[in-house]
């Protein structure tokens, strides 16, 4: 279904504006502060830092830049690459609020709906992270806490557990490959961990379209 | 000025740039529905999305409380505040600011007394590695988009296909991710076993969920069926963890 021209278009006009806006204002913070306290950066340190993180997360950030795009729909990927933690909450409240109104995400309507979850999912977790640095005296000691600690740690199992049994059962024929290949991956390779999960997502991404583009030449999607 | 990792104006230019990021959110979400209301679609329905995706984000949101927290005690307030509202996350901002210490001679965790030098070097290594993506949607968002429209005008079916198909790229591996330790069973310890019990609980959850909409018929239970398999996991992880950790 072609969509909205006007309004695609205006998506990714405005989607241009604040994103270049948002890369200038927060590469103006380091300067900002430097021209406040009169100093400069450590050359030296700023390079070696930079060449030590920069190339790995420079090459993943295009890699899921590509990736993300057309899951997210134009508006959530504007807003999602901003405020970051695509793939554990951006992403999956997009495919939950598309899996609650039954819309498909390459439709408008699924435009619309990506973009109101994200951009709801960006204003809370925007005001609760506010309320915890207002609050960080009396709260640090709640959250810090030993017993809830399990809790914080298996956010992801808790969270692909029953969005996964959710889009598994629909597309059982389709899962079954993606899902065999990883579960081997992150069993036997011992790299493969919390650290390098963001690397497999791409991965699983490519195999699974090249298996489904296979089986439904052969007619095993019908 | 003398220089405080913590001092109120670090905390009032992050305050500004935060208000930025909070002025996009709105824009779109605004842009967004008043497009959907154009286009026909109910405002309750419309509510209904914004309720759920509100309810969704707060428990990961508190993990993020908890990530700024952790990055406070090297870097002070303001900056993991910044870093981990826009585009950041614990493990990227650790990996960054380590990097950024460790090649100024410091070690992280143990760098209480950071100069303004060594501040902005750390804040300029985070902020320009993490920056690829704000700059790349611009330049690919609207060719990627285009050339979807045209390939789902060329074959609707596989259009749909390869959508569900991306999804289940990304979900299949974390599931891979989720059992990532499990072999560690062989050598006697069954902690690998607790994120594979704790997706198990929260999947169940989501089921009896899905079971609860089709016997009672009520709409409400599928909006918070993914928040509540989300808390119900990570509930039973305190038990779990206590069990088999």
């Amino acid at each position: 279904m072609k969509k909205n021209t006007t309004y695609m278009d205006s998506v990714h006009t405005w989607g241009r504006i604040w994103n270049l806006s948002m890369m200038l204002i927060l590469l103006a913070f380091p300067v900002v502060v430097c021209l406040l306290y009169g100093v400069l950066p450590d050359w030296k340190g700023l390079v070696l830092g930079l060449f030590a993180t920069a190339p790995m997360y420079w090459a993943v950030g295009v890699i899921e830049t590509i990736t993300y795009i057309p899951m997210l729909g134009a508006g959530g990927s504007y807003l999602s690459f901003v405020t970051g933690n695509i793939s554990s909450l951006k992403l999956p409240c997009a495919i939950n609020a598309l899996e609650q109104t039954g819309v498909k995400a390459s439709s408008e309507e699924g435009e619309v709906v990506s973009t109101v979850a994200i951009a709801v999912s960006s204003i809370v977790t925007t005001l609760i992270i506010l309320l915890g640095v207002i609050l960080i005296v009396p709260l640090s000691p709640l959250l810090s806490a030993p017993v809830l600690a399990p809790a914080f740690a298996q956010i992801l199992p808790a969270l692909f557990g029953g969005l996964g049994v959710v889009f598994v059962s629909r597309n059982w024929k389709i899962a079954i490959a993606p899902v065999t290949l990883m579960l081997i991956l992150f069993v036997c390779v011992p790299a493969l961990n919390a650290g390098t999960v963001g690397i497999m997502v791409p991965v699983g991404v490519v195999f699974t379209l090249l298996v489904s583009r296979l089986m439904y030449k052969k007619g095993w999607l019908n | 000025m003398t220089f405080d990792i913590n001092s109120p104006i670090l905390f009032a230019l992050v305050a500004l740039i935060i208000a930025a990021v909070l002025a996009q959110s709105v824009f779109f979400l605004v842009k967004a529905w008043r497009r959907g209301v154009a286009i026909g679609m109910e405002k309750k329905k419309l509510r209904r999305i914004a309720a759920t995706a509100a309810v969704f984000t707060i428990a990961p949101a508190v993990a993020i409380v908890i990530s700024v927290i952790t990055l406070a005690k090297d870097l002070g307030l303001p900056l993991p505040w910044l870093r981990l509202s826009v585009v950041g996350s614990l493990s990227y901002e650790t990996i960054a600011a380590a990097n950024a210490e460790s090649a100024m001679g410091l070690t992280f965790g143990q760098a209480p007394d950071l100069t303004a030098t060594q501040y902005v070097t750390i804040a300029s290594v985070m902020t320009l590695s993490i920056m690829v993506g704000i700059w790349l949607v611009p330049v690919l968002c609207k060719k990627m988009q285009n050339q979807m429209v045209v390939r789902e005008q060329k074959d609707k079916k596989w259009a749909d296909i390869m959508s569900a198909a991306m999804f289940i790229g990304m979900i299949s591996a974390f599931v891979g991710y989720v059992f990532c330790d499990v072999s560690t069973v062989l050598q006697g310890s069954t902690a690998g076993l607790i994120p594979v019990c704790v997706m198990a609980v929260s999947a169940l959850v989501m089921l009896l969920s899905g079971l609860l909409v089709k016997v009672l018929k009520v709409q409400w239970i599928s909006d918070y069926a993914l928040p509540v398999s989300l808390l119900s996991g990570m509930a039973s992880a305190i038990p779990i963890t206590a069990w088999l950790g």
